[in-house]
């Protein structure tokens, strides 16, 4: 096992944290809806994920599985960002 | 090929980050959101290239099934029914997370990962299930399918820990053995039937807290998926996701003064309870008010500050106080609107609907900018909102609400309470706030009451 390799993922993640909390609390209030919708839409990043397991026909099982992953990866994506960005334009100071 | 996928991953990440930065402010959030999509088309695209892809048709019916569900929910859902529709997407960003760990470990006849990639695959596939069957059922509390009362049912606790025990043993037996997949069967079953039991003992007016967990931990699902796949940008994309579910959920606990575990376990004390206002059987005085009277009151105001409460959304009244706020400010009134955190179903509910009916963002005032201003205040128009701005949590020891910050309503000259009815809000509890000398009761459902109240005022 590369223990190396998983120890700089770590690395990755524990990293990742601190800018997520750095930048979310910068967030005001009233963006607190879409900044939900739109980080959502970003946790969809696992369609990454499901394209490779739906492209690579292994077997019958893992291609299933690969396709469900598909579809409600890419529902979370396209809709995330589809009703973000409805909600933005409405953002509007007079 | 391969470097140039990683640095385009890296590219992705990068937009992530810049994408989320600028949702800081009202003016780049839009170009933010733009840039995180970017992010995420050039991900799909690049990983297309993959040369482990082989097939397309299976991705190319997933892509526009897909597509075309994610679109039609998105331009059709009504901005009340917002809370809804961001639990149900979490449920598919945590379920996809969960099959594909499962598709990755069901990919070889006989499974021989290493034993980070076996140990990830398990917490993949156990946080996404249960943030799937989770999010479902906060769907179901939101649209009303499942019954948003805190439900409570024996053994609780322990049943919870029990099982979330099995899947970890579960686990370890998995990863001395890869070959027994029942094993993993059994994770998923058990961890769907978790994520139930989690998430239905939270009542409806917890429910912020609940999505945002929920938010969080399909961050954390697809950031496990990172590892299982090696992707550092999954990775990344999960953990930004995961850090920001769980800081909105704590600022939604702590504007309710209460604990995440109190709020997972199941509401107040009191909630739910079908016994409202048994309270000290003195029978309590209130005032009303009827439309021509508070459209003279109004009239004779210089300044006022609308408090906006869940009660606004379901009666889809934020296009009628957007009248009522023109009309005010035609007069020279002052208008303002006072929001605390945990107004509505979600984290920034009201203002997505104020935003809704072309209000000005600026008119928007958090509860620590705005409640020192109540004592100078004419008239403070509360709308559907109740617990929130009940004075016993300032001064009430014996309050099940005791230390909620609220807003100080009660401050104002003059409080007016809409509401159908003088039933109870969520905690259970009647609101002393009613009964005040300066508060009038403004009985009827909001949109029509304020409808009411924007013609008195035409007609002045």
């Amino acid at each position: 096992m590369d223990l190396l390799a998983l120890i700089m993922q770590i690395y990755v993640f524990v990293l990742a944290i601190f800018v997520g909390f750095e930048l979310i609390t910068k967030v005001p209030p009233t963006l607190h809806t879409p900044l939900m919708s739109g980080s959502n839409a970003i946790s969809g990043i696992t369609i990454v994920g499901a394209l490779i397991v739906a492209g690579e026909g292994l077997n019958m099982l893992s291609t299933v599985l690969g396709l469900l992953a598909l579809i409600f990866a890419t529902i979370n994506v396209v809709g995330g960002y589809l009703v973000t960005d409805r909600m933005l334009k409405m953002f509007k100071k007079k | 090929m391969q470097i140039v996928s990683y640095i385009i991953y890296l590219l992705a990440s990068v937009l992530f980050i810049f994408g989320i930065k600028k949702l800081g402010s009202p003016k780049t959030a839009r170009q933010g959101n733009m840039l995180s999509s970017i992010g995420m088309f050039l991900a799909v695209v690049i990983t297309l290239f993959d040369h482990m892809i082989i097939t397309y048709e299976w991705i190319i019916v997933g892509l526009i099934v897909g597509a075309l569900i994610g679109s039609t929910m998105a331009l059709k859902v009504q901005m009340t029914g917002m809370p809804q529709m961001v639990g149900l997407l979490n449920g598919f960003g945590g379920g996809a997370s969960a099959l594909v760990a499962l598709g990755e470990y069901f990919k070889v006849d006989t499974p021989a990962f290493e034993i980070n990639i076996i140990i990830t695959v398990v917490l993949s596939v156990l946080i996404g299930a249960v943030t799937f069957t989770g999010s479902m059922i906060a769907f179901g509390k939101l649209q009303g399918i499942v019954t948003g009362k805190v439900v409570k049912y024996p053994l609780q606790n322990p049943i919870n820990v029990l099982l979330f025990l099995v899947t970890l043993v579960a686990g370890v037996f998995l990863v001395i053995d890869q070959t027994h997949s029942e094993l993993l069967i059994g994770i998923v079953a058990v961890a769907l039937v978790l994520g139930v039991l989690l998430v239905l003992p939270i009542g409806g007016a917890d429910m912020p807290v609940a999505i945002s967990l929920l938010n969080s931990y399909s961050g954390i699902a697809a950031s496990m998926t990172g590892f299982v796949i090696n992707n550092n940008m999954l990775i990344i994309a999960g953990a930004l996701v995961g850090a920001s579910g769980i800081i909105l959920t704590l600022i939604m606990c702590r504007g309710m003064n209460r604990s995440l575990m109190n709020v997972v376990l199941g509401g107040w004390e009191s909630a739910g309870s079908s016994d409202p206002a048994a309270g000290d059987g003195t029978q309590k005085a209130h005032k009303s008010i009827d439309s021509e009277e508070l459209a003279m009151l109004f009239d004779a105001a210089s300044n006022c500050i609308i408090v906006p409460g869940y009660g606004m959304a379901v009666a889809q009244a934020q296009h009628a106080i957007r009248d009522l706020a023109n009309i005010l400010e035609s007069k020279g009134i002052k208008v303002r609107f006072a929001i605390h955190p945990v107004a509505g179903r979600m984290p920034g509910h009201m203002n997505v609907l104020l935003a809704e009916a072309q209000v000005s963002y600026d008119k928007l005032f958090a509860l620590e900018d705005i409640n020192d201003d109540f004592p100078n205040t004419d008239i403070v128009l509360v709308v559907g909102a109740n617990d929130v701005v009940n004075p016993a949590a300032r001064h009430d020891k014996s309050s099940p609400i005791f230390g909620m910050p609220i807003l100080n309503v009660d401050y104002a000259k003059t409080v007016i309470v809409n509401k159908r009815s003088m039933n109870v809000g969520y905690a259970g509890i009647d609101n002393e706030l009613f009964y005040l000398d300066n508060t009038l009761m403004y009985f009827g459902d909001a949109k029509g009451a304020v409808t009411k109240l924007v013609n008195e005022l035409k007609e002045l």
